[in-house]
């Protein structure tokens, strides 16, 4: 491997000031488990690694009345350990266990992934459809980005050199709503997604009608994408099959994929929509029986 | 180059001082620096799990762990195992199951299967398949090596209750 320091700085202030001590040759470390393939292959070629998994704020995983606090060097399986987290923020939970075996569980983080900037990085869509922020520090201080604004092409983001993403801050689940993220793959585990969706619906009290939702699509186009019309457009509607049928049609129309060896566009757009109609249908399902 | 480092780490119960390269991955530290060549290397980039250890009790892939990280971490590998003389019943179930061919892919499948016994020690077959999804191996076709996991995890059962009537 490639020649580079290394430093484990123990506050958010620090780790900024070490990246930008060297203006473009420093590179965070949270699980490694894109970062040091990429540093064994000269992706990235870094002077410093900075890992940043010894700073208290990374490390935050607090649920509460305001919503979801998630660090971002903060571990897969450390999610899904989580009954709160599973019974607040299913589609979250649903990707921390899909994305690859125990072992990168153990590592990989929703901040990694996030930063990674995949277009079928599994945890990404559902953050969308969560509604989470971004949390950013950087010289200038903090700010904060939606999620569907943070990718800006394959590999990359909004994050300027230098910046750390802090943590993802997630709003209170709606009364009755349900959350979930599926993809599709040719093997059962350990697969990069042909197409995945996540989704949040949000129901009235009777439970027969939609109040809102967010969908959003992986592995589709050249970022995880937000289907805002598809999502808008389930609003007051009841969530029949036709609906819901309707709302996968309006994704569809969004989902810009290539042809690759996972598959062809052909496949990709029609697999978007039999999953977009699916992933609603357990939204609702969940909704109407909270785990 | 960058300067070398001292990383205090304990290793399979050691407390031990390590002096490495922060480039170096934690796979290549045990192997060439500590001559721990029982964590075999497959891959090199976390897809065979043939490098896997426990971190914390946690099963990783040491080939995407730098060994800087170790610093202050409790590390156990394959060497770790066995208690003196005596194979762990997980080693001695591969054994009697015929659970290895080339044996490349077993010290990873023991270091995860002694994991997923810690975390739920009378896993479904499923369940095993699942916690296992991140070792591959090229000879044994995975039947035998299910079938060794789950004889482990009777026969800790066994030692266990045996232990319990004795005290
Ligand atoms: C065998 C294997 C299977 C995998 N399976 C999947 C899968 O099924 N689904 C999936 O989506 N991915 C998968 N991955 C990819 C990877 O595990 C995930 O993308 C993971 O979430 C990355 O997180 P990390 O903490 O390891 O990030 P790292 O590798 O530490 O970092 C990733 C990138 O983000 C940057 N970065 C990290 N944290 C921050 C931060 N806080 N601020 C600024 N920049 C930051 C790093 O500099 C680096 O460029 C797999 C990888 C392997 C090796
Ligand atoms: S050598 Fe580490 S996973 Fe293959
Ligand atoms: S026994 Fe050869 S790889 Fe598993």
């Amino acid at each position: 491997m490639r020649d580079f320091d290394y430093s484990a700085p123990t506050s958010v202030a620090e780790a900024v000031r070490l990246l930008n001590q060297s203006p473009g040759a420093g590179r965070p470390l949270a699980g490694g488990t894109d970062l040091i393939d990429q540093l064994r292959l000269g992706r990235h070629q870094p002077e410093l690694v900075v890992d940043i998994k010894r700073i208290p704020e990374l490390n935050v995983l607090e649920l509460s009345s305001r919503g979801l606090r998630l660090g971002a060097a903060v571990p897969c399986s450390r999610i899904y350990s989580d009954a709160g987290i599973a019974q607040e923020y299913a589609a979250l939970v649903d990707s921390a266990r899909i994305i690859g075996g125990v072992q990168i569980q153990n590592r990989a983080s929703v901040g990694g992934n996030l930063c990674n900037s995949g277009p079928a990085a599994d945890s990404t869509p559902s953050l969308i459809a969560l509604g989470a922020r971004a949390v950013i520090a950087g010289p200038q201080g903090t700010r904060e980005v939606p999620v569907e604004e943070f990718c800006t092409g394959p590999g990359k983001n909004v994050l300027h050199r230098g910046e750390v993403l802090v943590e993802l801050r997630f709003p209170p689940r709606p009364a009755n709503s349900g959350s979930h993220y599926r993809r599709f793959i040719p093997r059962n585990e350990m697969d990069i997604a042909v197409v995945s969706v996540g989704a949040l619906v949000e129901l009235d009290a009777s439970g027969e009608r939609i109040k809102s939702a967010r969908i959003a699509l992986g592995a589709v186009g050249p970022t995880p994408l937000f289907a805002r019309e598809a999502s808008s457009g389930l609003a007051g509607r009841s969530p029949t099959v036709e609906t819901l049928t309707e709302a996968a049609q309006a994704a569809q129309a969004i989902a810009t994929p290539i042809d690759d060896m996972r598959g062809t566009k052909e496949f990709r757009r029609h697999v978007t929509g039999v999953l977009v109609r699916r992933v609603l249908e357990e939204c609702v399902q969940r909704a109407r029986h909270p785990a | 180059m960058a300067k070398k480092r001292v990383v205090s780490t304990t290793i399979n119960g050691k407390s031990i001082e390590l002096l490495c390269e922060p480039r170096q991955t934690l796979l290549e530290v045990l192997r060439d620096n500590l001559d721990l060549t029982g964590t075999k290397e497959g891959c090199s980039n976390g897809n065979c799990g043939a490098c896997t250890v426990l971190m914390n009790g946690r099963p990783v892939v040491s080939c995407l762990v730098l060994a800087m990280e170790a610093e202050g971490a409790s590390l156990e590998t394959i060497e770790g195992v066995a208690q003196g003389g005596d194979l762990d019943p997980i080693q001695q179930a591969f054994l009697e199951n015929a659970a290895l061919q080339c044996g490349i892919c077993t010290p990873g499948f023991i270091m995860s299967t002694k994991a997923l016994l810690t975390e739920n020690p009378n896993p479904t077959e499923q369940e095993a398949r699942f916690y296992l999804a991140g070792n591959l191996c090229r000879c044994t076709g995975y039947d035998k090596i299910i079938r060794a996991v789950l004889d482990s995890a009777q026969r800790r059962q066994a030692a266990l209750a045996a232990e319990r009537q004795h005290s």
